[in-house]
């Protein structure tokens, strides 16, 4: 028991650094929330997508923003895009980034737009650590036989 | 001288004696004819007179004497012959009448002398009677004052009037010197001396009850007559040489008021007094026998008379302890029932006055989380909300403590989401938990069925207390919830040897464990923490709110659900576990019957859960869209997704309730598809309800939305709870009044 109580209480703290340090927000509390018996693992999938999105789209946005002449426009769609999804996770710095991000796309501003892209790119790299470790962690705890922790 | 056949007298003439001779014979005739004239006149003035015969025979015997003397008297001179032979032949008569007569008389005069006697004897008689007459009139006089002392006796219940007119008017009827009533003392051992007529002895002077001359008074129901020197019968030497007899009689008392004529009852319990009396000293009266009777009779009425009192005082003491006591309960009465409506105006009060304020808070705290905030700023109206909802919970716990006790709380049975319940529990516990750094853990077991059927409400009270509780009395570390349902084997739990739960097909048996790493609880305290108002110094901190009423209202709606609940605790500094076990019925979906649910939040009439309600959510990033479908499938509704808008019309159908558009959705303008939908759907009634998902409020975007004919906008993000209120209002007014 005390094992479990342990393992809840290193997740709890991380968490809660999580939030501190702005990673996540509110939104990813309610992503929690929605987490229940008959969707057990709705967190999870949805911030595996929110991965795989943001992948693809940054993906997208290196080879838009590489060409010659940069479509802002497209580069627009998918940094709003990036945006919805990483609001919708509440990948709290991701978005903040990716609203600095439009503004310069607004300027069709390509140096700052590759700025922002190298920021996003490190946030986004964070983030997806960070989410790995709490779920790893999470992991932990469920097999040590306890529960998560919802706070 | 010629020859003369005359008679020579027969002496010498002597002149003298001749003339007295002369003289006597001629009275003595004279006597002798009126003699019987007397006779013969009273004869015929009585008629009573037997012997007339004799009369006739006296009376002639008389004339024919006295014819004799008078015939004498001629003889004294010289008389004829024919005088003479007159004068024999009157002898001769007179001789045989008088033999007649005397004899006659030897007849007669006995019976003359027997009426003599007769007459001394009848005398005698009248005599006799004259003096019995006076005795029976004596008697008679005696007899009523027996009565009227009877009647003295009886009319009054006072005991007291009731001895003393005893010896008043026996004295009075009997003449007494002194009459005197002994009484036995409460020990019973000896006799006080407790009425007397003319205080000769003083009052409350005792002798021993033992004395012989008073066994052999009480051994006998007569009067008996004692010696004057006996220390019953003493009196102030008075100088008098000859006390007067004394007689004594025994007087029982009694209880009862029953005496059948002539049959006084067998007394178990004999106790006696004595009554005393004593004639006139130096009198020469005597004791008669109807003097004694009339004692006797006197002190049996006394008796009666004395338990009639008794018993009357008796009855009277217990009347007046009745009427003290009935005094005294009716003020109790009327007390309590001040109390009562005291304390229900009280309640009333309470719950309408306190209920508005809290109200107020609650209602403005939830609509302030509905606005814009910074995190902290909505952590701390989280906080508001949550405390004051727990204060209204507080509220409601004393009214239902006190309906509780009236026995007027009925269970609100209905259908649930008893998974929902847990995780609403979690959410309300959550913010106090994390204030405290403590972590909250809920495992609810996979055959625990979804929904349920029991009092949502109490039994979400339950939790809170509990699981409040928990969190009240742990400074680190944290609560873990588990809720499973009981198998029969666990069912019976040794440590609620009262509790038989009977499993059914209908029902099951809820078990909730809620463990804390707090302070513990010492095991002797465990009985005494569900009861009212009692708080445990040991437990009780300086941080603990609360009235100590929520363990025993928890208790009590534990026991209304057919449950138990009990808490464990291996001591201080442990941590406890509280279990308890509810029955609730298993339930279907909801489908049948939507049940509002009164939220803690009384601001909107707000649905729990949209069961079965069919969406379409049309958004084209993945990510979002999956968190919108996640959040629409938490609330029970049937999504379906799409990505753009061509799929949108393509999905859209009149069994869709609500379609969700985000707004930066491409390619088909978002107003269009709008536009289009309600082109498709021509009556009202078929047309899905139309809203728009953005991130942005500005007014130009909310005023297209609107003019699109879009029934509401929402910002984004949305919370589960905000979710809920934008599908309960557009269920409910079939528009979003404001912009959520």
């Amino acid at each position: 028991m005390d094992g479990v109580i342990q393992l809840q209480r290193q997740l709890v703290d991380y968490t809660t650094s999580l939030y501190k340090e702005g990673f996540l927000d509110d939104q990813f509390k309610q992503l929690q929330q929605l987490q229940d018996e008959s969707n057990p693992d709705f967190v999870i999938e949805v911030v595996y997508l929110f991965f795989e999105d943001s992948e693809r789209l940054l993906n997208e946005l290196s080879k838009t923003l590489n060409q010659q002449n940069v479509d802002f426009k497209k580069v627009d769609a998918h940094v709003h895009q990036l945006k919805g999804s990483s609001s919708s996770i509440g990948a709290q710095r991701v978005q903040n980034v990716c609203i600095a991000f439009r503004n310069y796309c607004e300027e069709q501003n390509s140096e700052g737009c590759l700025k922002c892209l190298q920021l996003i790119k490190h946030e986004y790299s964070l983030v997806k650590n960070k989410l790995e470790t709490m779920f790893k962690l999470e992991k932990q705890v469920l097999v040590a036989g306890g529960s998560i922790p919802m706070h | 001288m010629e020859a003369c056949n005359c008679i020579e007298p027969q002496w010498p003439a002597d002149e003298l004696l001749m003339r007295y001779q002369y003289i006597s014979d001629f009275f003595i005739a004279l006597a002798y004819f009126s003699i019987p004239l007397e006779l013969i006149y009273f004869v015929k003035k009585s008629a009573v007179f037997p012997y007339r015969w004799v009369l006739v025979q006296f009376g002639a015997f008389i004339v024919l004497c006295g014819a004799t003397h008078l015939i004498n008297l001629w003889t004294f001179t010289m008389h004829s012959r024919t005088v003479a032979i007159v004068m024999t032949a009157a002898k001769v008569l007179t001789a045989a009448v008088s033999c007649a007569t005397a004899l006659m008389l030897v007849h007669i005069i006995p019976d003359l002398l027997s009426v003599k006697t007769r007459e001394l004897f009848l005398k005698n008689k009248a005599a006799e009677l004259d003096r019995e007459m006076g005795l029976i009139r004596t008697q008679e006089e005696t007899g009523r004052h027996v009565r009227m002392l009877t009647h003295e006796i009886r009319s009054t219940l006072d005991r007291h009037t009731i001895l003393k007119t005893t010896l008043v008017e026996l004295g009075r009827t009997l003449a007494l010197e002194e009459c005197a009533l002994w009484m036995p003392t409460r020990s019973g051992v000896e006799l006080q001396l407790s009425y007397t007529l003319r205080h000769q002895n003083p009052v409350g002077f005792t002798v021993p009850i033992q004395l012989p001359v008073i066994n052999q008074v009480f051994s006998t129901n007569r009067a008996v007559k004692i010696s004057p020197n006996s220390p019953v019968a003493r009196r102030r030497p008075s100088g008098r040489y000859m006390p007067g007899e004394v007689v004594a009689v025994r007087v029982p008392l009694l209880h009862l008021s029953n005496f059948q004529i002539n049959d006084w009852p067998e007394l178990s319990t004999k106790r006696y007094a004595l009554m005393v009396l004593m004639l006139p000293s130096d009198s020469a009266r005597q004791w008669h026998v109807h003097e004694l009777e009339l004692v006797e009779v006197v002190a049996d009425q006394v008796a009666v008379a004395l338990s009639h009192a008794a018993i009357l005082e008796e009855s009277m003491r217990a009347r007046d302890l009745l009427m003290e006591q009935n005094v005294a309960l009716d003020l109790a009465r009327r007390e309590a029932e001040t109390a009562v409506r005291a304390r229900n105006d009280f309640l009333a009060v309470m719950n309408h006055e306190m209920r508005t304020p809290m109200h107020a808070i609650i209602a403005l705290s939830s609509l302030l989380q509905e606005t814009e905030l910074t995190p902290e700023q909505r952590l701390m109206v989280e906080t508001i909300l949550k405390s004051s909802n727990l204060l209204a919970t507080l509220i409601n716990d004393v009214l239902d403590l006190s309906r509780l006790e009236d026995g007027s709380l009925r269970l609100d049975i209905g259908p649930f989401d008893l998974h929902g319940l847990f995780k609403e529990v979690l959410n309300l516990i959550k913010p106090i938990a994390s204030v405290k750094k403590l972590f909250v853990t809920l495992s609810l077991s996979s055959d625990l069925p979804e929904y349920a059927i029991g009092d949502e409400k109490r039994l979400m009270q339950i939790m809170l207390n509990i699981v409040g509780n928990a969190v009240k009395f742990s400074k680190e570390g944290g609560i873990s919830i588990s809720a499973f349902v009981a198998k029969s084997d666990s069912l019976r739990d040794p440590r609620a040897p009262d509790f038989f739960p009977v499993p059914s097909d209908n029902h099951f048996y809820l078990r909730v464990q809620v463990k804390d790493t707090g302070s513990g609880i010492n095991p002797q305290d465990i009985p005494k923490l569900f009861t009212k108002f009692a708080q445990s110094q040991s437990l009780a901190t300086k941080n603990s709110g609360g009235s100590g009423l929520g363990l025993a209202i928890c208790k009590r709606f534990v026991n209304l659900m057919d449950g138990h609940i009990w808490l464990e605790s291996d001591g201080l500094g442990k941590g406890c576990t509280a279990v308890f076990m509810v029955k609730l019925g298993i339930g279907g979906r909801l489908n049948e019957a939507k049940i509002p649910y009164a939220s803690r939040a009384p601001v909107n009439h707000v649905w729990t859960n949209f069961p079965g309600l069919k969406v379409l959510v049309m958004d084209d990033n993945g990510v979002s869209r999956m968190v919108t479908k996640g959040l629409l499938v938490h609330l029970g509704c049937d999504v379906t997704t799409v990505g753009s808008g061509d799929e949108c019309l393509r999905a859209v159908s009149n069994e869709h309730k609500v379609v969700f558009m985000d707004v930066s959705v491409p390619g088909l303008d978002i107003y269009e598809v709008a536009v289009r939908i309600h082109e498709k759907f021509s009556k009202r009634h078929d047309r899905p309800l139309i809203v728009a998902l953005t991130g942005n409020t500005d007014r130009v975007t909310k005023e297209s939305c609107l003019r699109v004919g879009m029934d509401g906008v929402v910002l984004k993000p949305v919370s589960v709870d905000k979710m809920r209120s934008v599908l309960s209002e557009l269920l409910d007014h079939g528009v979003l009044l404001e912009s959520q």
